[in-house]
């Protein structure tokens, strides 16, 4: 069993802190992806899990054996590098053998593994030549075959696709998937890309400055943020943020003061001692409707992008930021229009002033 | 057990302990490096480390080069003693007449390859056709043999056929004959004129990969404020290749320190362009006094590696300031 | 106008000018080398500039003495011993120095540098020492053994400069796939350092083929000695009577090797002398 078990680890380099204290399991057969920022530690938490950093602190388990201080061989992992790192003077076919031969294997199950490997990434017509006469799809994917060709149970992947032309990104993160599926080993996979990290993920994992944020399903993340960091990282056009404070707040809905938008009364209850400190709503584009004005709040719309399936309009509000609304194709609000703002009440998040989120009354029940 | 027992009882230690072992990957690698790096610090202690101590330790003895084993410690006698008068090394006038002799000649010649090596790197970096050319005939000098070259050079600086005396006679810049190698006066600078030769491509080279380096937008600059080009080079050129010319001047400097070969082939152990490697050599082999010799060889170590640590003094300096 | 065209035009025939000085200084040496070596000994001491007519026989002179054909294959012999050595001793260091972080790196490298700027007088006594402890004397051996206080030296630091350009992650690759150090070092970055160790090799060879001290203080026996040493040694019935054409003839045999070889890597020379020096 392939289950990965983080427990308190730690990374210094130094004397500063890269990996603060990080606690995460991972099941077999999960896919894990890792997002963040850059810098936050993603890829350093992936190569302690590979084995190609030192863990400063905690303890790494994999199966239900401590891992840290073995090498990478020996936890059965495998590693897809970012700029894939193929040999150079090696054939496709000798590139992926290259580690069987290493483990020892006899020269016709290597054979027949690399055939088996080539065959599955549908690289059989490739495997004379050398990584220089590759395309870089071929390339991504041999060095995908190199490391599943000795079947590690743990594949780990640093944004793999980052080097690729955007239609590329697409067919590969479909194979991925694919593979996932064939093979059944537990993935670890770091991106920058949102879009992959929502497509791929059994779970995600929202890093920052070296500690976790939140862990959960796409959806969770997207639909219960836990803090107000996750709820602008995870989605696109990012969510709007607005200043307010909490009026009341009972098992049924909550009172909001916004400063840009004033009253709003949202259909949950929060913890009661949010009452009368400041707080934020958070609201995604979808979520929030322009209609032409009628009373006085009204808004200056300062933008239209028309984006073919649907069209953003940015809004000059109090707040900080424009804020972003996403309508329909064919809407009629264009530039210069005042409009007033709708918040579908029911998908609002809250946060208290230290970014948490507040957490609603039904869901903690 | 009492570092088991330590680590048990605070975690502040243990953490460090865990830090440095690091995972056993690197563990390994760690191992492996100084597996690696065995051969290659045994031989260096045998050809290097072991025979400079005993070159050390042979300038405290009386060894000969036929009795080496049954050296007798005699402590600074072969550098300074009193008996009746002072003598040994420090005492000898030849001594220090070679070490004039090396300090002159490194200081001329160097300072003569810097200066021709920049101007030939300024040429060679200028953009015209045949210029591969001109760079390979610029390599043939350094490729030459050291003997091969002193031998070249001794026949055309032969006072009777060489043709060096026929060019300037020739010219009407001398009227006679002069003796290049023999006489007192002009054998340095034979041997100097033979080095310059050789070593100038060096000098070159490493200046020209340093020109080539250098970004082209600050010169465009300077040549739209039309500034000349002679205030260009010092101004711009000279400061961002300081670098790479002081590195070039020091190999060389440190190479015409220990200069042998040209000076043994070109007038042998003639008084007036012995240098220090010339002097000890003749102590060590010729006169097989080789507590003698080996006193000059460490003085020889002693000034080079105080110019080598100034030098490696300031680059780690430098080294340091660019991170 | 015609000012600044006349001007110009000055301007060029002075580079020119310069250019053909500096090729004619360069090559003139060695030109002269091969006129003088090509003249009958009758006319050895008429100054001359060109090669007015072919003569071998100070060629069939020099090559019919058997010490000396003795000393070419000694050179090249010591040589190739040394770039062997110095290879791989210095490839295996190099990984260490280059690839390895480890306690000590920064001082082994610079008591590395330290070595290579030893004055080679000071280690001739204790050195003769060892030799003849060895029982080296006078053998290629002795020579082989005591060059590589020069060549070993550069060739790690030059090679330490070519190994720490190789990418990380392909190292991080061969760890993934078990590779052990030497596994990585073997089969992953020597065939690709081939160009940096024919560099280095090049140079090793050069300075071996050269080198003059060592190899005249540890040989004794005309049998025994490098090419440099015979030709320093080949003398006539008096001091005042050197055998110049032979002496050219010498020269020039055992230089034309070199000088065909550096025109033909001049590029890949160039590079590895900026990596051993400028990165110094
Ligand atoms: N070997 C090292 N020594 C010191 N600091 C390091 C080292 N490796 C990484 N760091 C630091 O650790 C932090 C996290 O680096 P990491 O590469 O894990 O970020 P990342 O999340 O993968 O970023 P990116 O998305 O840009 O790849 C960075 O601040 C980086 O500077
Ligand atoms: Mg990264």
């Amino acid at each position: 069993m392939a289950s990965v078990q983080l427990e308190r680890v730690s990374k210094r380099f130094g004397s500063t802190h890269v990996i603060d204290e990080v606690s995460l399991s991972i099941d077999h057969g999960e896919f894990v992806v890792f997002v963040g920022p850059s810098g936050c530690g993603k890829s350093t938490l992936l190569r302690l899990i590979a084995g190609l950093e030192s863990i400063s602190d905690g303890d790494l388990m994999i199966g239900d054996k401590r891992v840290n201080e073995l090498s990478p061989q020996e936890r059965g992992v495998g590693m897809v590098f970012q700029s894939y790192a193929l040999y150079p003077h090696m054939s496709v076919y000798e590139n992926m053998a290259f580690g069987l031969k290493l483990g020892k294997a006899s020269s016709e199950s290597v054979a027949e593994r690399v055939k088996e490997t080539a065959r599955i990434l549908q690289l059989e017509a490739l495997l004379e030549r050398k990584p220089k006469a590759l395309s870089g799809g071929q390339r991504q994917r041999v060095a995908m075959g190199r490391a599943i060709a000795r079947e590690p149970d743990i594949l780990l992947f640093d944004e793999p696709l980052s080097n690729l032309d955007a239609s590329l990104r697409v067919q590969m993160r479909n194979e991925i998937a694919r593979l996932h599926g064939r093979l059944g080993s537990t993935i670890v996979y770091v991106t920058h890309d949102q879009v992959e990290a929502m497509t791929l993920a059994d779970k995600i994992v929202v890093l920052n400055k070296g500690h976790i944020e939140q862990v959960g399903s796409p959806r969770t993340l997207y639909e219960r943020p836990a803090s107000k960091f996750v709820a602008s990282f995870i989605g696109s056009p990012s969510m709007n943020f607005l200043e307010g404070t909490c009026r009341s707040t009972d098992a049924r809905e909550t009172r909001v003061e916004l400063k840009a938008l004033g009253e709003v009364v949202l259909p949950y209850g929060v913890d009661s001692n949010a009452v009368g400190s400041p707080i934020t709503l958070g609201i995604r584009p979808e979520h929030l409707t322009p209609v032409q004005a009628t009373g006085s709040d009204a808004f200056e719309v300062i933008n239209v992008e028309y984006l073919g399936n649907e069209c953003c309009v940015y809004v000059d509000s109090d707040a900080e930021q424009f804020l972003t609304c996403r309508v329909e194709a064919d809407t009629s609000i264009a530039r210069n229009d005042t409009v007033s703002l709708r918040i579908d009440t029911a998908q609002a998040h809250l946060f208290d002033e230290h970014g948490q989120a507040l957490v609603r009354a039904q869901d903690s029940a | 057990m009492t570092v088991h027992e330590t680590t048990t009882a605070t975690a502040g230690p243990k953490k460090a302990r865990q830090d440095a072992r690091g995972t056993k990957v690197r563990r390994r690698r760690v191992r492996a490096a100084w597996l690696f790096l065995t051969p290659m610090l045994v031989v260096l202690a045998l050809v290097a480390g072991w025979p400079l101590l005993r070159t050390i330790w042979f300038s405290f003895t009386d060894a000969s080069l036929s009795q080496m084993g049954s050296a007798n410690f005699i402590g600074v006698e072969n550098y300074l003693v009193y008996d009746e008068g002072w003598y040994g090394l420090l005492a000898d006038p030849l001594w220090w007449q070679s070490v004039w002799n090396t300090l002159f000649f490194t200081v001329i010649s160097v300072g003569l390859e810097t200066v021709l090596g920049v101007i030939v790197a300024l040429v060679l970096n200028a953009k015209f056709r045949g210029r591969m050319v001109v760079r390979a005939a610029m390599l043939i000098p350094w490729a030459i043999p050291t003997i091969v070259s002193a031998k070249m050079w001794a026949w055309m600086l032969n006072d009777q056929f060489g043709i060096l005396n026929h060019m300037l006679m020739g010219l009407g810049i001398i009227s006679a004959p002069l003796a290049w190698t023999a006489d007192a006066d002009l054998s340095m600078w034979a041997v100097i004129i033979v080095d310059v030769w050789k070593a100038t491509p060096f000098v070159a080279l490493l200046v020209l990969a340093a020109l080539q380096m250098l970004p082209s937008d600050c010169y465009e600059a300077a040549r739209v404020d039309g500034i000349s080009p002679v205030r260009v080079f010092f101004k711009v050129t000279l400061p961002l290749i300081a670098p790479a010319l002081m590195v070039a001047v020091i190999f060389r400097a440190l190479d015409a320190l220990r200069v042998f070969d040209v000076i043994y082939v070109l007038t042998s152990n003639a008084s007036s362009t012995m240098t220090m490697s010339i002097y000890a050599r003749q102590q060590l082999v010729e006169f097989q006094d080789v507590g003698y010799g080996s006193a000059a060889s460490t003085l020889l170590f002693l000034i080079i590696a105080l110019f080598t640590i100034v030098y490696l003094y300031l680059g780690r300096r430098q080294l340091g300031g660019e991170q | 106008m015609t000012l600044t065209h006349l001007k110009r035009a000055v301007l060029k025939l002075g580079f020119w000018l310069m250019v053909i000085t500096l090729v004619v200084y360069a090559t003139f040496p060695f030109y002269y080398a091969v006129v003088t070596s090509l003249k009958p000994s009758s006319e050895m001491f008429k100054v001359g500039y060109w090669i007015d007519s072919v003569d071998w026989s100070n060629y069939v002179a020099v090559l019919s003495q058997k010490a000396f054909v003795q000393s070419i294959a000694n050179s090249v012999i010591v040589a190739l011993s040394v770039v062997a050595i110095a290879l791989l001793l210095g490839l295996t260091a190099a990984y260490a120095l280059g690839r390895v972080r480890f306690k000590g790196r920064t001082r082994v490298m610079m008591l590395v540098l330290g070595v290579s700027m030893f004055p080679q007088v000071a280690v001739l006594s204790g050195l003769f020492e060892v030799i003849r402890v060895l029982d080296l004397y006078n053998s290629p051996g002795g020579l082989i053994l005591s060059y590589t206080i020069f060549t070993l030296p550069f060739t790690v630091w030059v090679l330490t400069t070519f190994m720490r350009q190789l990418p990380d992650e392909l190292e991080e690759a061969a760890i993934m796939d078990g590779a052990s150090p030497w596994v990585t070092l073997t089969k992953v970055f020597m065939p690709l350092l081939w160009p940096a160790m024919a560099t280095t090799g090049l140079l090793a060879f050069i300075a071996a083929w050269n080198e003059f001290l060592f190899a005249l203080t540890f040989t004794l026996t005309d049998s025994e000695r490098t090419v440099p040493v015979a030709i320093a040694l080949i003398s006539g019935g008096s001091q005042y009577e050197l055998p110049w054409g032979p002496i050219m003839a010498a020269s020039v045999i055992v230089t034309v090797p070199l000088v065909i070889l550096v025109l033909i890597f001049q590029r890949r020379i160039v590079s590895g002398l900026t990596a051993g020096a400028v990165k110094g």
